[in-house]
């Protein structure tokens, strides 16, 4: 069975490929708009190459990590601080539900008014728009903790801190990964887009480059690149997920199946 | 009442806090990036009254809700026959898993090459940035479906639109609304870009004008009606979800109430 969704989806994925093949050889859309694919397949090639290439890719990937991790780290903190803390919470919903909608793309003038093409106005950007994504599972999360063991753990006489240790971390953990698998993938989408817009080196800087000066395959093969690299951290974060909640319930439940 | 009173206090008590600080903080601020909060106030409703209101801040929002609705559409179509056929889902879903990665920002640059700078080409960007969280949470909802309904819907022969309307869509719903949502802050995000990039009018377009012209205050009004944009469209959102999904809402209630 799963043999066989295998053998369907790379049939699948021929015909994409195939169909971006023949449908500009034809002639439906432009060869100039819509390069087929084995254009598109040799500027990626030697973009492989080209050193410029792998630094802006270094770039990218800079500004995503630094994002994520600044808002992961902070969206935690935060959220198990606003959790613990008696009244924080109810304090801040107001607020949080006001923040949270905001486009982080509202911020791209500020951030090009005062950091320029820096890397540190992708980072304004990336952990504004993953911060959210984070604190607010990490507040599901905690509401989420069993008042039994809770109840239980404080009349063992469990301090605040072994109490976040031991009871609220373990229940928030699996909200924390969604969180975190989430806002991975919006810190790509905003890193590329800070680069794309603002101007700041990484690959969407370099998608800009190849859009302004008529270098339509490598375009797209810079746009291919962007949702590989979508693709693996996505990937990536289902396996630190699973590798993190082996314990839970969900991922054992996943395995037997 | 004292409940009430209570719960509104602690609703309010913050943000008025933080305007406070932002306009003690920046009360005599001579950095022209931080201008006085008073300034930005008195600048706002000069920049966001009258003619703007109709040249910028409505065609931003058509373009948005033009985009959302087509997304909204082609998604759940789409979506239904992708998760009704387990043949058509495993043909598709490394196609559909790549078209997703891809961030949809950088779509505006290709989209642009077909569809040039107008109006098309905005709603296009918009369409197809918010259509994969519909998508994929559509196929998910489908997929889904209780199949002990799907038998009983067969055996009273519940068939075709009804079949549709009543069992497929409708337990898939709540997977729907939440790709929505999803797309709705995509939407937003691709809709303030397409304008950045090439435009002569609206949200996007003015703010980046404001800041190249360093009318730095009309730029602060600019970000802050692009908030209340985003502010007022999720709470839209979560009255129409409410409406929509109220009986889920209330199954779920009853079970937790009922364990």
């Amino acid at each position: 069975m799963k043999g066989l969704n295998t053998a369907l989806g790379a049939a699948g994925l021929a015909a994409f490929l195939a169909l971006g093949e023949v449908v500009p050889r034809v002639g439906i859309v432009k060869e100039a708009y819509f390069p087929p694919t084995s254009r598109i397949a040799s500027a990626f090639w030697d973009e492989l190459q080209d050193g410029a290439f792998w630094s802006a890719l270094g770039d990218t990937l800079t500004g995503w990590a630094l994002g994520l991790a600044i808002a992961v780290g902070a969206g935690i903190v935060v959220g198990v601080l606003l959790s613990v803390v008696p009244h924080l919470r109810e304090a801040t919903a107001s607020t949080i539900e006001f923040l949270r909608p905001i486009p982080s793309v509202a911020l791209i003038p500020l951030a090009v008014l005062l950091y320029g093409t820096e890397l540190r106005s992708v980072l304004l950007l990336v952990v504004y728009a993953s911060f959210w994504q984070i604190l607010i599972q990490v507040l599901y999360g905690v509401q989420d903790v069993d008042p039994v063991a809770e109840e239980t753990a404080r009349s063992y006489g469990l301090g605040t801190w072994a109490r976040v240790r031991h009871v609220l971390w373990p229940s928030a953990l699996p909200y924390v990964m969604t969180g975190v698998r989430l806002a991975a993938a919006v810190a790509l989408i905003l890193t590329i887009t800070a680069e794309l817009v603002i101007g700041a080196p990484g690959l969407g800087a370099t998608i800009a480059v190849a859009q302004t000066s008529q270098a339509v395959p490598e375009m797209y093969a810079l746009i291919v690149v962007t949702g590989l690299l979508g693709l693996l951290i996505n990937v990536g974060a289902r396996t630190v997920e699973r590798r993190a909640l082996a314990w839970h319930q969900s991922v054992r439940g996943e395995v037997a199946v | 009442m004292r409940r009430m009173l209570l719960r509104l206090l602690f609703a309010v008590a913050l943000p008025a806090v933080l305007i406070a600080l932002w306009w003690l903080a920046s009360d005599g601020s001579t950095n022209v990036y931080w201008p006085p909060l008073r300034t930005i106030l008195k600048t706002f409703p000069d920049v966001w009254t009258g003619a703007r209101l109709k040249t910028d801040v409505l065609p931003s929002i058509l373009r948005l809700a033009a985009g959302y609705a087509t997304a909204a559409v082609v998604g759940v179509a789409l979506g239904t026959v992708i998760g009704s056929y387990r043949r058509v889902r495993a043909v598709c879903e490394p196609v559909l898993e790549f078209l997703r990665a891809v961030p949809p920002p950088v779509l505006v640059p290709v989209i642009m090459l077909f569809a040039g700078i107008g109006d098309t080409m905005k709603i296009v960007v918009i369409a197809s940035g918010c259509v994969w969280p519909v998508l994929l949470n559509t196929v998910e909802g489908v997929r889904a479906v209780d199949p002990v309904m799907k038998e009983t819907a067969l055996s009273y022969g519940v068939t075709g639109v009804a079949r549709l309307r009543t069992l497929v869509l409708r337990s898939a719903s709540p997977q729907i609304f939440a790709g929505l949502r999803q797309a709705l802050s995509i939407g937003i995000i691709l809709m303030v870009i397409s304008e950045m990039f090439a435009a002569t009018d609206g949200l996007g377009f003015t703010i980046v004008q404001f800041q190249r012209s360093f009318a730095i205050p009309d730029m602060w009004t600019g970000i802050l009606v692009l908030g209340m944009l985003g502010f007022l469209l999720s709470v839209v959102f979560q009255v129409v979800e409410r409406r929509v999904l109220g009986w889920y809402h209330g199954l779920r209630a009853a079970a937790r109430r009922t364990p």
